[in-house]
């Protein structure tokens, strides 16, 4: 088991043909993910030669659906073209869309969020602005190294992509169920506290790592749900305590989250429900480290 | 990217939203003119982006140019919290008789748009929000369908406007819309919207914070011309995401949340040190080549507080040889400009190759860490020494 993603994923590559997307396809193909095929407009009707595999593009996500039984998308579309690519796996109900793309405008990023609500959320979202998804052993979609860690009773969610490699490295010797990068934009499409309830209810993951940053209050938030509805062992880590104040935190911004965004203000909601928090990455992968041998 | 008074009220004007003639200088001779070709009594007015202007002595009325000028020369200069003011706006002067206050901005908590809205404006929107929640109306606005005239109306009406001001009012609140969407904003602040003694709508002053991601679909040079720091303006020019702190350690990291984690590990390893802080922000991104390596050093190496620098990499996507290659090429290219201490910690993807590089290239500025608690605790002590 796993969240989200296993080895009965069938995955697609939006912009597969472009520089990056080509990059990580192959990637993800070395680590043993099955990737069926791309969508380029513009290439529909093409096959890719990818390290001796023959890869379809198709000119749109529906007929790669169609043709290939994928239910998985990943997304490497240059930013202002992103939206665009997001509302068409929306539009054709692929049950998970990874957008890996960085630098999307978060009016783009809220429209396209906006959609998928009016559209009755049927296409899960993770990102924008991530690493996204790796179940290892078992698929990887996005750009995490698939050979950074083996599988096992782990699960992690976080906001940033390196320190999302940097975790799993430092407990790579004990294994993760899935790991998410959720990304560090304003707007994402899986938050935290989607995560914790996936990872909650996966018999296969034991305890959860969930890292977070300053900014927003998706932290806080997931203090909260922890407290009322996981009874799974998590720790925490915060990154930020000694970034400035964050540059586009407007006043208003700080009255609508009720929060002030801070690492400190994070910490101390997590510790105030029972969740230990590491002061360094390698602090808090000493923490999981404890708890998992204490099960 | 937050605008200054000025840049905002440039932008509500050309956009139809009513404002008063306002224009810059940066020395009181400058004043003198602007207030002379206003005309009548005007505002001279300290653009610094922090709040509080008012009690700090930034805003001054003046009746004539020579006292506009006066006004100035007190006001140039002037330390607001930690804001050094440059440049001053000449606003014309009006009659106000009542003070509202509205915004619209991301709501980042519920993946939307927020408009908030009072008609008891004037005072700071985080006072009223505290002491009279009841006064400060929150509507939900639709990042598909937005603010068109029915849904002002309705924000309008949710603040308590006055009948006979609805009409009004809901006119201002679209066109401030169309700012924040037309111009990629993550905020647009009025504070205050005010009523004249003639009955006019005006949006005296106001706040925009423009998001930097959609920079591609704008023209924007002239206004961060006038926003940077001449270190971060270097490192925009070559795409890196830098941002200059106060400490003595210089910091490279790749991705956002590692580089920020970094920033903390050498806080908490500078307690230990002297209180040696980091000295930077700066993100390579993921695919962090030779060419963005030796921009991003030189760039820290060009600020005289850095004493040493902390290179932090875990190689994901990007391989550690290729950033091993990167430093290894910056530090030729900057030759004798390299006088600095270089503390490198390399981990993931080509670790052996990457360490292996650094190893045979022996360059005496540079060594390497094994973990990054133990890099920031070296970078530290070098700072402090």
């Amino acid at each position: 088991m796993a969240i989200y993603l296993d080895s009965n994923s069938k995955i697609i590559v939006q912009g597969m043909t472009g520089a990056e997307g080509m990059k990580h396809t192959r990637r993800m193909l070395a680590g043993g993910s099955n990737i069926v095929g791309g969508v380029n407009p513009r290439k529909a009707g093409e096959t890719v030669d990818v390290d001796g595999k023959a890869l379809p593009v198709f000119g749109t996500v529906a007929e790669a659906m169609a043709q290939t039984g994928a239910n998985v998308s990943v997304i490497f579309v240059p930013p202002a073209f992103a939206k665009a690519a997001i509302v068409e796996a929306i539009d054709a109900e692929i049950p998970l869309a990874v957008a890996i793309t960085e630098g999307i405008p978060v009016h783009d990023s809220a429209a396209a969020w906006a959609y998928n609500v009016e559209k009755g959320k049927k296409t899960r979202l993770i990102g924008p602005n991530c690493p996204g998804i790796i179940s290892p052993e078992q698929s990887n979609a996005g750009i995490t190294p698939w050979n950074i860690t083996g599988k096992g009773p782990i699960g992690l969610v976080s906001k940033s992509g390196t320190l999302t490699y940097q975790m799993m490295f430092e407990l790579r010797d004990i294994g993760f169920s899935t790991g998410i990068g959720i990304g560090g934009d304003p707007v994402i499409g899986t938050t935290h506290i989607d995560a914790l309830e996936a990872f909650e209810n996966d018999p296969e993951t034991k305890a959860i790592v969930l890292i977070g940053e300053i900014g927003g209050d998706s932290e806080e938030k997931a203090a909260a749900y922890i407290a009322e509805h996981v009874t799974k062992p998590v720790v925490a880590y915060v990154a930020g305590f000694t970034a400035p104040e964050g540059k586009t935190m407007g006043h208003a911004g700080a009255i609508v989250s009720g929060s002030a965004g801070t690492a400190q203000a994070k910490k101390e909601a997590f510790e105030a429900v029972g969740v230990k928090v590491g002061k360094t990455p390698s602090e808090t992968a000493a923490l999981m480290r404890e708890i998992i041998n204490s099960l | 990217m937050d605008l200054f008074e000025y840049q905002a009220r440039d932008l509500f004007e050309a956009y139809g939203v009513p404002v008063l003639q306002g224009r810059i200088a940066d020395t009181p001779a400058e004043a003198e003119a602007a207030a002379a070709a206003i005309g009548g009594t005007v505002v001279v007015k300290a653009q610094v982006k922090t709040g509080g202007r008012g009690k700090a002595g930034g805003v001054k009325v003046a009746h004539s140019p020579s006292e506009a000028k006066e006004k100035a020369e007190q006001i140039l200069g002037l330390d607001i919290k930690g804001h050094v003011v440059k440049r001053v706006m000449i606003a014309q002067g009006a009659q106000i008789d009542k003070e509202f206050y509205f915004s619209v901005l991301l709501d980042r908590s519920n993946r939307t748009f927020l408009s908030l809205c009072s008609v008891e404006g004037g005072m700071e929107i985080e006072q009223l929000a505290v002491e009279r929640p009841e006064a400060l109306a929150k509507v939900e606005v639709s990042a598909v369908s937005g603010i068109d005239k029915a849904k002002a109306v309705e924000i309008a009406k949710a603040a308590n406007f006055p009948s006979e001001l609805v009409e009004q009012v809901s006119d201002v609140f679209v066109k401030l819309y169309d700012v924040f969407v037309k111009e990629d904003a993550t905020l647009v602040e009025v504070n205050p919207l005010v009523l004249t003694t003639d009955g006019q709508i005006l949006a005296l002053d106001g706040k925009v914070s423009l998001d930097d991601n959609a920079e591609f679909r704008h023209e924007r040079e002239e206004m961060e011309r006038d926003q940077l720091d001449p270190l971060e303006a270097k490192a925009k020019e070559m795409d890196l995401n830098y941002v200059k702190l106060d400490g003595e350690v210089g910091i490279i990291g790749n991705g956002a949340g590692l580089v920020m984690s970094t920033l903390d590990v050498v806080a908490y390893a500078g307690e230990r040190h002297g209180g040696v802080k980091p000295a930077n922000f700066l993100d390579i991104g993921g695919g962090a080549s030779a060419e963005v390596m030796a921009a991003g050093l030189d760039v820290i190496l060009n600020d005289p507080q850095v004493k040493s620098v902390f290179v932090n990499v875990f190689g994901g996507i990007t391989a550690c040889d290729a950033v091993a290659n990167g430093i290894v090429g910056a530090l030729n290219t900057l030759g004798d400009r390299a006088s600095k201490p270089l503390v490198v910690r390399l981990d993931g993807n080509n670790v052996d190759e990457g360490r292996r590089i650094l190893n045979e290239f022996n360059h005496p500025l540079v060594s390497l860490a094994e973990t990054m608690d133990g890099g920031a605790d070296k970078a530290a002590e070098l700072a402090s020494k």
